[in-house]
């Protein structure tokens, strides 16, 4: 009967113990996109180090894991921050409404390009154009005004400029918000650039299903969807000598060593082609901060204020070396924070 | 009937039984193929696990050594505290960033000896490069806690950033080096010159034990110290929890429980619990002590509940085989001489079915504490550098656990994190093996067979 009273004794401890941390919260809490996670860290560490206030928690999960658990609602047991991979989207702030959380301060920390390399050893792909890509990409492509299955199997079948290798490409899967980017930029672009939207809509369909077809990726196995993150990308690379893989700038530039980056469009990739927009495969990457939350934990502001100074985001800083382009607008950032403006 | 007129059913043996017969060669030879097969079963699994644990081992063994150069460096008072207070509140308030140029004037001295001892392409631009990013905290940390030592210049280690320390390893090589865009040929010269020189070695590193989580330009610095803490906490959460309630359930079931309908839904209940995936249990727990309890996001308290539902089927399932081990003349014994059925079960069949029931806890636990799935949803799989408190405020604090920290490590870019993950999987399996080897000691040492 003693071990009884001591765990419930022990129980209720625990208990009043979590009631009373449930109440006040020291850290900050950010989730979302697996994207801005490395940036976050890094300035989640540099926070830490520099100020009295602990180093907040960064969880990962994807942009839209992160919105959802951001808008569900106001108080310390739901989020401060949601970093995301893409801008937030109506249906996001209308669900966040409908939870209480109405003044989001929506922050720009830079831009990411996303690039195409292959193993360093392989076959030359050095020079891409969108073109080649829907070419080698698509589903279906007009041929004399019909639909047909894409019957290119070599990407000399596409160029004869390319190398004659198989086609095989390792594409960020659908849940990742890279692959939204990689359809808009790349695919679609690379539709209209080829003449292929009008011939798609010769054949009948209205623009908006003719665009759906140019980014309709093939299924017959010269495609391959990445769920995980680039690190899965990189050993599908190192296995297959002829495979081509979409990667952030970033995670490239950590991997020199092993893979070659194409240009695209005659562009290298670079911060500097991606800051000057030549580059044209990037996306701004967000973080979101309720606004509610600034008053209640501590450092909050500070953090969202330190995160994109310009000892951190900007072209020098630790984001910088990391592979960020920093955003040339970063002053506007910056005060739009000092004024907790709300979108 | 009579035996005479009995036909016999086939011919009389013609030999004796030393010498077999066609049927038995062939049934021997049947035995013989099914042994073959047998340890070409048992040869497979453990030709799986030699390569596992030698790929693991290799990748993951070097994770454990890390790379430091040696300095002196003079702790300026004129940077460190410009007030001459000492006061630690006002040293404090020195950023990181100030202690770059210290560190910087440190390396000088150590490249004009190097120089002096004809190393003469090192230059101190060189070596500020092979200093970790963590050198400064690292720096501003000891400051902190030695401020008397504001003003003498001190012996100092600093971490070498990653490359380096995977050049030392044989990781990085000069024809990747020439590649990389992080390191340079020159670097990886001046790197040999300083081994050469006795300012950096490479040896056994307890902070990737006990050291916090590090962001991705700082795979160097990285440690396992957050997830241990948080690993340890959830355990001893599911011990005090599980072991329990889940003894009480089985005893209840087992002994006192009439078998009816209801027992029986219950136990077809218990059995498919085990069996379901884990995940699960994290939405479970999502739902229940996150949004409806409202307990915090990522702390220990959370995860170990999540992962003492899980482990409950496991505990009942094994607490009730021990208890039905137990003869019934024990209890009938007990129950002859006048003891109440509650002191026949505690003071007889209990003690005799402990070993039991603690092996299957232990299994339980260490099945918990591989445990991922159920952790990504109640926000632990993170990113998270502070320390929790001890319990139990600690508790509600944000921590990781080891699986997660692998996961963690195998999804970053920088490839220093790989031997990190595989290092991170040593200490688990580690665990798992002091874990299980207690099981198997406390079986061996109490259990009785009748």
């Amino acid at each position: 009967m003693k071990a009884t009273n001591l765990i419930s004794l022990a129980v209720a401890g625990i208990l009043a113990a979590g009631a009373a941390a449930a109440q006040s919260r020291d850290q900050i809490q950010v989730a979302g996109s697996s994207t801005v996670l490395p940036y976050a860290s890094i300035v989640a560490e540099a926070f830490g180090e520099n100020f009295d206030f602990p180093t907040p928690v960064v969880e990962s999960g994807g942009s839209s894991a992160g919105l959802k658990k951001f808008c569900e609602g106001v108080g310390l047991n739901t989020i401060d921050i949601a970093n995301a991979s893409r801008k937030i989207r109506e249906k996001e702030v209308a669900a966040c409404a409908e939870n209480g959380v109405t003044e989001i301060i929506e922050v720009r920390i830079g831009y990411d390009g996303i690039v195409f390399a292959s193993q360093i050893d392989g076959p030359a792909f050095t020079e891409f154009t969108p073109d080649q890509w829907y070419k080698a990409m698509a589903a279906e492509v007009p041929v004399d005004g019909k639909m047909v299955a894409n019957p290119a199997k070599t990407w000399a079948d596409v160029d004869a400029s390319l190398p004659a290798v198989e086609i095989q490409a390792f594409i960020p899967g659908t849940k990742h918000g890279t692959r939204e980017v990689f359809e808009e930029k790349v695919l679609l672009a690379g539709c209209e650039e080829s003449g292929a939207l009008e011939a798609i809509q010769a054949t009948g369909l209205d623009e908006k299903a003719a665009e759906k077809a140019c980014m309709a990726v093939r299924t017959d196995g010269a495609s391959v969807d990445i769920d995980g993150d680039y690190t899965e990308t990189l050993a599908r690379i190192d296995a297959n000598p002829n495979g081509v893989g979409v990667f952030g700038l970033a995670f490239y530039e950590n991997n020199t060593d092993k893979l070659k980056v194409a240009t695209m469009g005659g562009v290298a990739p670079s911060t500097e082609t991606i800051a000057s927009g030549e580059y044209p495969v990037s996306r701004p990457l967000f973080f979101y901060v309720k606004k509610a939350h600034l008053a209640e934990v501590p450092g909050l502001k500070e953090f969202a204020s330190f995160f994109v100074s310009d000892a951190v985001a900007g072209p020098n800083g630790p984001l910088a070396n990391y592979g960020l382009v920093s955003d040339p607008e970063l002053a506007d950032t910056q005060a739009m924070i000092a004024d907790e403006k709300s979108m | 009937m009579t035996d005479a007129a009995m036909p016999l059913a086939g011919p009389a043996p013609a030999k004796s039984l030393h010498q077999p017969d066609a049927r038995t060669r062939k049934r021997n030879a049947a035995e013989r193929r099914f042994r073959l097969y047998g340890m070409a079963a048992v040869s497979a699994g453990l030709v799986a696990l030699v390569v596992l644990l030698t790929s693991i081992l290799s990748q993951g063994l070097p994770a454990f050594q890390q790379t430091y150069i040696e300095a002196e460096i003079y702790l300026d008072p004129a940077i460190l505290d410009p007030n001459g207070t000492r006061d630690p509140e006002e040293i404090s308030k020195v950023l990181t960033f100030s202690y770059k140029p210290m560190i910087e004037d440190s390396l000088t001295s150590v490249a004009e000896r190097l120089q002096g001892q004809g190393a003469s392409e090192l230059t101190p631009a060189m070596l500020a490069g092979m200093i970790s990013g963590a050198a400064n905290a690292q720096l501003r940390d000891y400051v902190l806690a030695n401020p008397e030592e504001i003003g003498q210049t001190v012996e100092f280690e600093f971490l070498t950033n990653a490359r380096i320390d995977q050049y030392m390893k044989g990781k990085v090589t000069r024809e990747s080096a020439a590649l990389d865009s992080k390191v340079d040929v020159a670097q990886l010269n001046a790197a040999d010159a300083l081994v050469e020189g006795g300012a950096m070695e490479t040896r056994f590193n307890w902070d990737f034990i006990t050291a916090p989580d590090a962001s991705e330009n700082r795979p160097e610095a990285a440690g396992l110290g957050v997830a241990l803490l948080g690993s340890l906490y959830m355990m001893l959460i599911v011990l005090f929890l599980a072991l329990p309630i889940g003894v009480a359930a089985s005893i209840y079931l087992e002994e006192f429980a009439k078998k009816n309908v209801w027992t029986d839904i219950i136990e077809v209940n218990i059995s498919n619990l085990a069996a379901v995936p884990s995940i699960v249990f994290g939405i479970l727990g999502l739902a229940i002590f996150i949004n409806w309890m409202h307990l915090p996001n990522s702390a220990p308290i959370v995860g170990g509940l999540v992962l003492t539902l899980m482990t409950l089927p496991t505990i009942i399932i094994a607490t009730r085989a021990s208890l039905k081990a137990v003869p019934p003349s024990i209890r009938d014994a007990a129950l002859g001489v006048g003891a109440s059925k509650m002191q026949a079960v505690f003071h007889h069949v209990l003690p005799l079915a402990a070993p039991g029931i603690l092996t299957g806890t232990i299994i339980g636990l260490a099945q918990a504490l591989g445990e991922t799935a159920p952790l990504l949803l109640i926000g632990m799989v993170a990113f998270v550098r502070d320390y929790p408190d001890a319990p139990p405020g600690g508790l509600f604090e944000p921590a990781t656990g080891l699986p997660v920290q692998v996961y963690n490590f195998t999804q970053r870019a920088d490839p220093a994190f790989v031997e990190r993950a595989s290092g991170a999987i040593i200490v688990l399996l580690v665990f798992l093996v002091v874990m299980n080897l207690i099981a198997i000691i406390l079986r061996r040492r109490f259990e009785r067979r009748w």
